[in-house]
């Protein structure tokens, strides 16, 4: 009766093969467009390892944000601006080594911190089971409130609601400034121009 | 349906690949024939309404064939590609829209109780079903703009406008049920409106009642259906973003233009009109519940799924009528439409159906009767974490906050 396949692993590696792949085609390509493409397949394989986590409230963010709505407006964006320049880019070699460089910078301390918390390794595969499969969205949504329904014993863990609100004051900041930027000029100040 | 196959002794894997096989069939088909059914059904409607005589020639009751020979004739089609064209963007495009269109049916329940027909029973249906929802467009953009031609381009970059747009009084308007049934669960919200029309959200207070149409209009727009069909303005942009496509490709943009409007109105049939519950509920009256045993449940499912594949007929139905009567709007006016109506009216009734849930709570049909008390706004249940005792109930969110504001309040006395 048992599986001759652990189904969770063989997903994560599809989702995660899927994911670096298209990454690695992000920084190979040169056409910005296909660029924006193989980035929307990269940010979706990571909503599919949300999902493959359990996570389908993050999955969900991740594709109406950033699949939906940011690279959309990607494109949107290089459509409305495309030069001939632009279409085609052409990174130079010293770019390139300095890009290496912050990425590998940043690959090992990701790596540093993935292998040093204690909880996310030695786990076997029963213990993993073990784990029940829980709606996410309500506890995130009360955290959201400042009320950690998680984490009920530990009365010091903070909700997120401060940072949920600073974070809408300076997009509220973002969204006030761009529509100054934007905005129609009066007609009295067109004759200046 | 994987649990069930599991309960017979079935290998795990293999019950998990049958259940998946059946579903992708059954989803598959439901948007391939009904994008057969649409094509006849839009010939139809636009012939009465705008008395057009349509194709004579093709036999077959009612013209059906007709709708044959557009599948035959789109097939054996020359696959064109224009010159300048980016040819693996292109190409990819019509799936791209495709596949979206149709991951919105996954997480679609077409029938709830205990065992729901569904393929994926998610905690976030509806938040999921929206997100995947705005994806279609990013095919068009793609077409567009790998077409090489300013048509296509013009008609991408419209579409983008206007669908990034609409998503917002789209997504304000859906999440208004959400707030009455206290879940994002479709299963969930389409079970707490059974038993008869007085019970479903659309006519729960005035304020659902307006967010019904303006999510209706808003998911006309976003599904890029006339009024709102700047993109495929066929008087000044030839055909928009898929001028230069022809045969099967083409019709791959179609089949998820008319997936997503009835994806659309399936939504908007389970969170505002009763999903698979009738107007009468005649499926429970005859004790077609899973209380009675499971095939009888199993019928009342299927008595479901008819009812819901109704409502998003007649839903696609109103689309049709609403393209072949009004005119299509400049993009200024889609988007004064969208900015200047539809988000301040959704928010307002997102308001006003947020005061009116706390001032009249368990009432139904505009506040005149009594909620059935299994409707009632739930509690919804949280796992209980190892602080509990095993044997403990699971704590309603009420009480757990309760106990963390207790506990909060306790941590600031020391």
């Amino acid at each position: 009766m048992s599986d001759p396949i652990y189904w969770p692993s063989f997903f994560f590696l599809l989702f995660a093969g899927i994911a670096c792949a298209f990454a690695i085609a992000v920084v190979v390509s040169s056409n910005i467009v296909r660029m924006a493409f193989y980035l929307v397949m990269s940010l979706a394989a990571t909503a599919g390892l949300f999902f493959v986590a359990g996570a389908d409230f993050v999955g969900s963010m991740q594709v109406l944000i950033y699949v939906g709505g940011t690279l959309v407006l990607l494109v949107f964006g290089v459509m409305l601006t495309s030069q001939d320049r632009f279409i085609s880019m052409k990174t130079s070699r010293f770019e390139l080594g300095m890009a290496a460089g912050v990425g590998a910078c940043l690959f090992l301390l990701l790596l540093f911190a993935a292998w040093s918390v204690p909880e996310w390794r030695s786990l076997s595969r029963e213990q993993v089971d073990a784990i029940a499969l829980e709606p996410t969205a309500t506890p995130l949504g009360m955290a959201l409130l400042g009320a950690r329904v998680d984490a009920p014993e530990s009365p010091d863990v903070a909700g997120y609601l401060l940072v949920f609100e600073i974070i809408s004051v300076h997009l509220l900041v973002v969204l006030v400034g761009a529509a100054y930027l934007a905005r129609a000029k009066r007609k009295g100040s067109a004759i200046a121009e | 349906m994987a649990q069930f196959l599991i309960a017979k002794d079935i290998w795990p894997w293999l019950a998990y690949t049958l259940a998946a096989l059946v579903h992708i069939f059954l989803l598959l088909n439901l948007v391939a024939v009904g994008a057969l059914l649409f094509i006849w059904m839009e010939r139809k409607v636009s012939g009465r309404i705008q008395d057009r005589l349509g194709p004579t020639r093709v036999g077959g009751k009612f013209g059906w064939l007709q709708t044959l020979a557009d599948g035959i004739k789109l097939l054996t089609k020359e696959d064109l590609m224009p010159e300048g064209a980016d040819a693996f963007l292109f190409k990819l495009a019509p799936y791209v829209s495709f596949c979206a269109s149709l991951s919105a049916f996954m997480a679609i329940p077409f029938a709830g109780g205990q065992y729901p027909f569904v393929a994926l029973h998610m905690n976030v249906a509806v938040f999921f079903i929206i997100a995947v929802l705005g994806l279609e467009v990013f095919g068009v953009i793609l077409a567009g703009y790998a077409s090489a031609s300013k048509w296509s381009l013009f008609g991408a970059m419209r579409e983008a406008a206007q669908v990034v747009s609409y998503e917002v009084p789209l997504g304000m308007c859906a999440v208004v049920p959400v707030l009455i049934a206290g879940s994002m669960d479709l299963v969930f919200i389409g079970d707490r409106q059974a038993g008869g029309f007085w019970n479903w959200y659309v006519f729960h207070d005035p304020f659902t009642f307006v967010t019904f149409w303006v999510y209706f209009t808003c998911a006309t727009a976003s599904v890029n259906r006339a009024p709102f069909d700047l993109a495929e303005a066929e008087s000044e942009l030839v055909a928009g973003f898929h001028t230069e496509y022809s045969g099967l490709r083409w019709s791959f943009f179609f089949m998820a233009e008319y997936g997503s409007m009835m994806a659309v109105s399936l939504l908007a049939s389970i969170l505002f009109l009763g999903g698979w519950h009738g107007p009468l509920p005649i499926g429970t009256g005859l004790g077609l519940t899973f209380e009675n045993g499971f095939w009888f449940g199993f019928a009342g499912n299927v008595l479901g799924t008819a009812n819901i594949l109704l409502k998003g007929i007649i839903g696609v139905t109103v689309m049709m009528w609403v393209r072949w009567t009004l005119p299509r709007l400049r993009i200024d006016q889609v988007i004064t439409t969208c900015l200047k109506y539809c988000v301040p009216i959704a928010a307002m009734a997102f308001l006003g159906a947020t005061l009116w849930q706390y001032a009249l709570p368990n009432r139904v049909f505009f506040g005149l009767a009594e909620m059935r008390p299994q409707s009632y706004a739930i509690e919804e249940v949280l796992p209980n974490r190892n602080s509990q005792p095993a044997d403990a109930k699971p704590v309603s969110v009420t009480a757990e906050l309760n106990r963390t504001n207790h506990r909060a309040n306790i941590a600031s006395l020391d």
